[in-house]
């Protein structure tokens, strides 16, 4: 049912002495929306010109379609690109930017100009056929990129950096008309982003890269989720991470005693070997807050004592919908929690100064191993 | 700083005052001593006469008839060196455009030094450099001498059956001229494409690969198109020092290799006319400022066209 279209086997690249990507093997399968995610300088973008035909691999094989393209010129690649400048010609009218690939192929001019604005009808910029890049927008120049990839309809469209150009209103809207073009169009799309909300809101499955790295490859929810170490936990959205040794590990539990918080119970046990240094990361909006009162509040998975924190209310950020609060806790450290303001007088609850109890559920930790 | 010249009207006639002087004593000044002289007559051995006559200038159009410029000994001079210019611009373009792609896709360390290469010969004395290229072309020339050993060589291998070595002719006709020509201007070809080159947008060339175009087609439709004010006043800035060369025909041309500059020299110096060279060097004058309008009606055009892309 999944068809690979690309596979990276064992891809490596260096500039120099510098490796920019680094042993990376990864398969992408057709029909995917696929992001690759990572901080600037990770070799998301050294991948996707490996895809382009840009780079080539110093190690290692770039297969599209079953065949071996690792040194195919880019011209000759069933995969178009919008660059992030969106590079689009300022000498050509609209038009004959988007024509232009058709043109090299040997297209017959009824033809191209008849696919050119279908393509350009596609992209919703119907009508701007004559005009030239120079009279246009930033966003609509966007469209006309895109609209040039696509009309020569790529086995695979490789996006860079699509929206980091863009104003956050154009944005939102670009996000949610680049997923419906895709489900439209049925091409394969491959964005590199360094935005993480940009790849979880578009992505069918993101690649995360950390200096030449692959360091997991999941479905956004998975990758939130399921982080598989502290550089994904940390990058993907926010995170509170506790340092601790792995004191208990039985098939049904185990405890994890952290200098922070104190002893963390967890649901299900955890493949590593006990003593070993463990870390658990658990996510602001994962963790309840309660006011102070005698007796700490009993978490239901855990046993009593377990995954409660006493704390202090230090910072205390309302964005409307949530309120964000930092709570200093022993030692000094401070824990964030997200709150959903729920009612209209929910952001009154805590304030402050304010003394409060923290709680998490025994299966809210995510128990990374690096 | 950013106050308008209206606000400190002192200050800037005081700065203004210096070139103003330099160009009106160093350039307005004897140029229009020069264009008073293509009006006058020759009165006797050094005194000329401002007569207002346009005599001179009739003088260099004697003998044109409607396309037809075979009597017209000093039209024919014009076309000449138009040609000789003309053929040294096309000749830099063609040299200097691979030279320019080359050195703006060379890694960034090695940039410095290969411009260092271009400009070299540059900073050599004009004079030093067209004796070196006698040295060069001459009968007994590198050039020839190269030719004779490789010829003698030959001969001595295959027991002279190659005959005796005639040496080429490459001193003191047309070919020498306008080699001359395009070592000297090459340069000023080089620089403005590169300084084109080096500005386009590198993401531009990589979309016309991506679409499909080969490296040829992608130099035509994107690179060219692009470069293009780059490429109009390189070809400007080679042609005008062309057309007045005075140093390189004088030197490495044959008698039947004069440009204008030569006749203009030779009208003041030994012709002793005055007011004819002078007409001469008004007309010069006027082809290249008309060469000069063209470039910047072109550069506009192109200017507007490519606009958009760095918006």
């Amino acid at each position: 049912m999944t068809k690979p279209i690309i596979q990276f086997e064992n891809v490596s690249k260096r500039f120099g002495k510098v490796s920019a990507v680094d042993n990376v093997s990864l398969t992408i399968n057709e029909g995917e929306f696929f992001s690759l995610l990572g901080p600037s300088g990770c070799g998301k973008t050294t991948l996707l010109r490996m895809l382009a035909g840009f780079e080539m691999p110093t190690e290692g094989r770039v297969m599209i379609d079953g065949k071996d393209m690792s040194t195919t010129a880019p011209n000759l690649r069933p995969v178009n690109m919008v660059f992030q400048s969106y590079a689009v010609f300022p000498h050509m009218t609209v038009l004959d930017n988007v024509a232009y690939g058709l043109k090299m192929d040997g297209v017959p001019g009824d033809e191209r100009r008849r696919r050119a604005e279908e393509a350009l009808e596609l992209v919703k910029l119907g009508g701007f056929g004559p005009r030239k890049p120079d009279q246009m927008s930033g966003g609509q120049r966007q469209r006309v990129a895109l609209a040039r990839a696509l009309v020569k309809k790529p086995r695979v469209l490789l996006l860079d950096e699509p929206l980091s150009a863009l104003d956050a209103k154009l944005r939102d809207q670009m996000r949610t008309e680049l997923t419906t073009l895709q489900e439209k169009v049925g091409i394969t799309f491959i964005m590199v982003t360094h935005d993480q909300d940009e790849a979880l809101a578009m992505a069918t499955r993101c690649a995360v890269m950390n200096r030449g790295l692959l360091q997991q490859v999941a479905s956004p929810s998975d990758l939130y989720e399921f982080p598989n170490s502290r550089f994904v936990a940390d990058f993907i959205g926010s995170v509170n991470m506790f340092e601790g040794t792995l004191d208990v590990d039985e098939p049904d539990h185990a405890i994890i005693n952290t200098k922070d918080v104190g002893p963390i119970y967890l649901d299900h046990g955890v493949t590593g070997a006990t003593g070993t240094t463990v870390w658990a990361a658990v996510r602001p909006e994962k963790i309840e807050m309660h006011k102070r009162t005698d007796k700490p509040p009993k978490v239901e998975d855990a046993p009593e004592g377990y995954n409660v924190i006493a704390g202090v209310v230090k910072h205390l950020v309302y964005l409307g919908s949530e309120t964000i609060f930092e709570v200093e806790i022993n030692g000094g450290s401070l824990v964030k929690v997200v709150r959903p303001n729920l009612t209209r007088w929910d952001q009154e609850d805590f304030t402050w100064d304010e003394k409060v109890w923290l709680s998490f559920h025994a299966c809210s930790p995510a128990v990374l191993l690096s | 700083m950013e106050q308008s010249w209206r606000q400190a009207k002192g200050l800037f006639f005081t700065l203004l005052s210096a070139p103003l002087f330099w160009l009106v004593i160093f350039f307005v000044a004897p140029l229009s001593i020069v264009w008073l002289y293509s009006f006058g007559e020759n009165q006797g051995l050094v005194d000329v006469a401002f007569t207002g006559t346009w005599s001179n200038y009739g003088k260099i159009f004697k003998g044109l008839r409607w396309l037809d410029f075979s009597d017209a000994l000093y039209v024919n001079l014009f076309l000449k060196s138009f040609w000789f210019a003309g053929l040294t611009t096309f000749i830099c373009l063609v040299l200097g455009f691979p030279v320019a792609l080359a050195i703006t896709f060379a890694p960034e360390r090695w940039k410095p030094w290969l411009l260092l290469m271009v400009m070299l010969p540059f900073w050599t004395n004009l004079l030093v450099r067209t004796y070196a290229l006698i040295a060069v072309l001459r009968t007994k020339g590198f050039v020839n001498m190269g030719l004779e050993s490789v010829h003698n060589g030959i001969n001595s291998v295959s027991g002279g059956a190659l005959g005796a070595f005639d040496p080429l002719p490459l001193l003191n006709n047309n070919f020498a001229v306008v080699f001359g020509l395009v070592f000297v201007n090459l340069p000023f070809m080089i620089l403005p494409l590169y300084s084109a080159l080096d500005r386009l947008d590198r993401s531009l060339l990589e979309a016309s690969l991506d679409l499909g175009a080969g490296h040829v087609r992608t130099m035509f439709n994107v690179v060219v198109p692009m470069a293009g004010a780059g490429i109009a006043s390189g070809i400007l800035i080679t042609f005008i020092p062309a057309l007045g060369s005075y140093l390189t025909p004088d030197m490495l041309g044959g008698p039947e290799s004069q440009m204008i500059a030569n006749v203009i020299e030779s009208q003041f110096k030994r012709a002793n006319n005055w007011p004819f060279g002078a007409a001469l060097s008004f007309i010069l004058v006027y082809l290249t400022f008309i060469a000069i309008a063209l470039q910047g009606v072109f550069q506009a055009r192109s200017q507007a066209r490519s606009q958009g892309g760095r918006a």
